[in-house]
């Protein structure tokens, strides 16, 4: 149990680097915006999703109103309903009962962590996860807006970087050990750089297209390959 | 002020939604094996997605600086393995490349 904890806090310790100069910027944009605290807060405590968040101080400012902005918010974080797919094949027995609270914290990050964990999901595992990663964008929320840009320009910006080499070491044992899984990713990732660039897509949807031809592409060349890969 | 309410309580909804609902419509049911392989896929085409391009616009004012930090978590990462050398790594090479730029 205790290998379980210290493994959970050596990927919870990325997220929570990643997300707290992310987490900073949208305490001080709030302010900027003028918005309190109280709802500065709220809006990393309850949301708890991060580009949104964002996007919906943007629309704020611009003067829209709620129903623009829950709907763009909607299309935006839609992508979790994919992962959250993927996890709910992933979850032991033993975490079912916690399925209202762990959903809570399916983020891209935490996602990307608890799908490359090998055998079934425990809830002390998936807990730790989650709480190093709202912690992080919860405190940092708070501590922007009190603070301002309390961590020097170039720290921040690199910290911003943790999250992209998480997932990177996330993935490197996959893609290490089968080439079909580097395929697939780096096709997904110029997948999106094209629909990115192409600019027809709503905000945050071209991740969805990318996890759904990918992945349908996927399942049609490799299902063999992937099922004797299972780490259910 | 309310209206800032109402928008924050209808975001968490709209983004709760969707990261709850696909739990209750898979659990205890056989999944088809097309549907499970497809559902096994996800991971991958999502972190490369993730990944790129983002990552070649983390640091905007010097993407080489990511970019070198990446390429610290690659080759450690290919190497010994392991997650926290390859991110605080990553993290410490872009803040030395950034700080030797400014």
């Amino acid at each position: 149990m205790t290998k379980e904890i210290q493994n959970a806090f050596k990927f919870g310790l990325p997220i929570f680097i990643g997300y707290v100069p992310a987490a900073i910027a949208f305490g001080i944009l709030s302010k900027g915006c003028g918005i309190t605290l109280l709802e500065c807060f709220l809006f990393s405590a309850v949301v708890f999703a991060g580009a949104s968040q964002f996007i919906a101080l943007n629309l704020l400012m611009t003067g829209m109103g709620p129903g623009g902005i829950i709907l763009t918010t909607l299309l935006v974080n839609f992508r979790h309903f994919l992962m959250s797919a993927y996890l709910s094949t992933r979850i032991g027995k033993a975490a079912k009962k916690y399925l209202f609270l762990i959903a809570f914290g399916v983020t891209d990050e935490v996602f990307s962590v608890l799908s490359f964990k090998k055998g079934q999901l425990s809830k002390t595992f998936v807990f730790i996860v989650q709480i190093s990663a709202y912690s992080g964008w919860v405190s940092g929320t708070v501590a922007g807006y009190i603070l301002g840009g309390f961590l020097p320009e170039i720290l921040s910006k690199s910290m911003a970087v943790a999250l992209y080499a998480l997932l990177l070491a996330i993935i490197l044992p996959e893609i290490k050990t089968s080439v079909k899984a580097l395929i697939l990713t780096i096709a997904s990732g110029l997948l999106n750089s094209l629909l990115i660039k192409l600019d027809i897509l709503p905000n945050g949807w071209t991740i969805i297209v990318c996890i759904l031809i990918i992945a349908l592409a996927g399942s049609f060349f490799i299902a063999t390959e992937i099922q004797e890969e299972s780490c259910g | 002020m309310d209206n800032i309410i109402f928008v924050i309580l209808g975001m968490a909804a709209v983004t709760y939604g969707p990261r709850l609902i696909p739990f209750f419509l898979m659990t205890n049911r056989e999944i088809p094996k097309r549907v499970d392989a497809f559902l096994k896929c996800i991971p991958m085409a999502a972190i490369g997605a993730l990944i790129i391009p983002g990552v070649f616009n983390a640091t905007p004012d010097m993407p080489m600086a990511a970019l070198s930090g990446m390429a610290f978590t690659m080759f450690f990462g290919l190497w010994k393995g392991g997650i926290i050398i390859p991110v605080l790594g990553s993290v410490a090479v872009t803040y030395i490349v950034l700080l030797g730029a400014a």
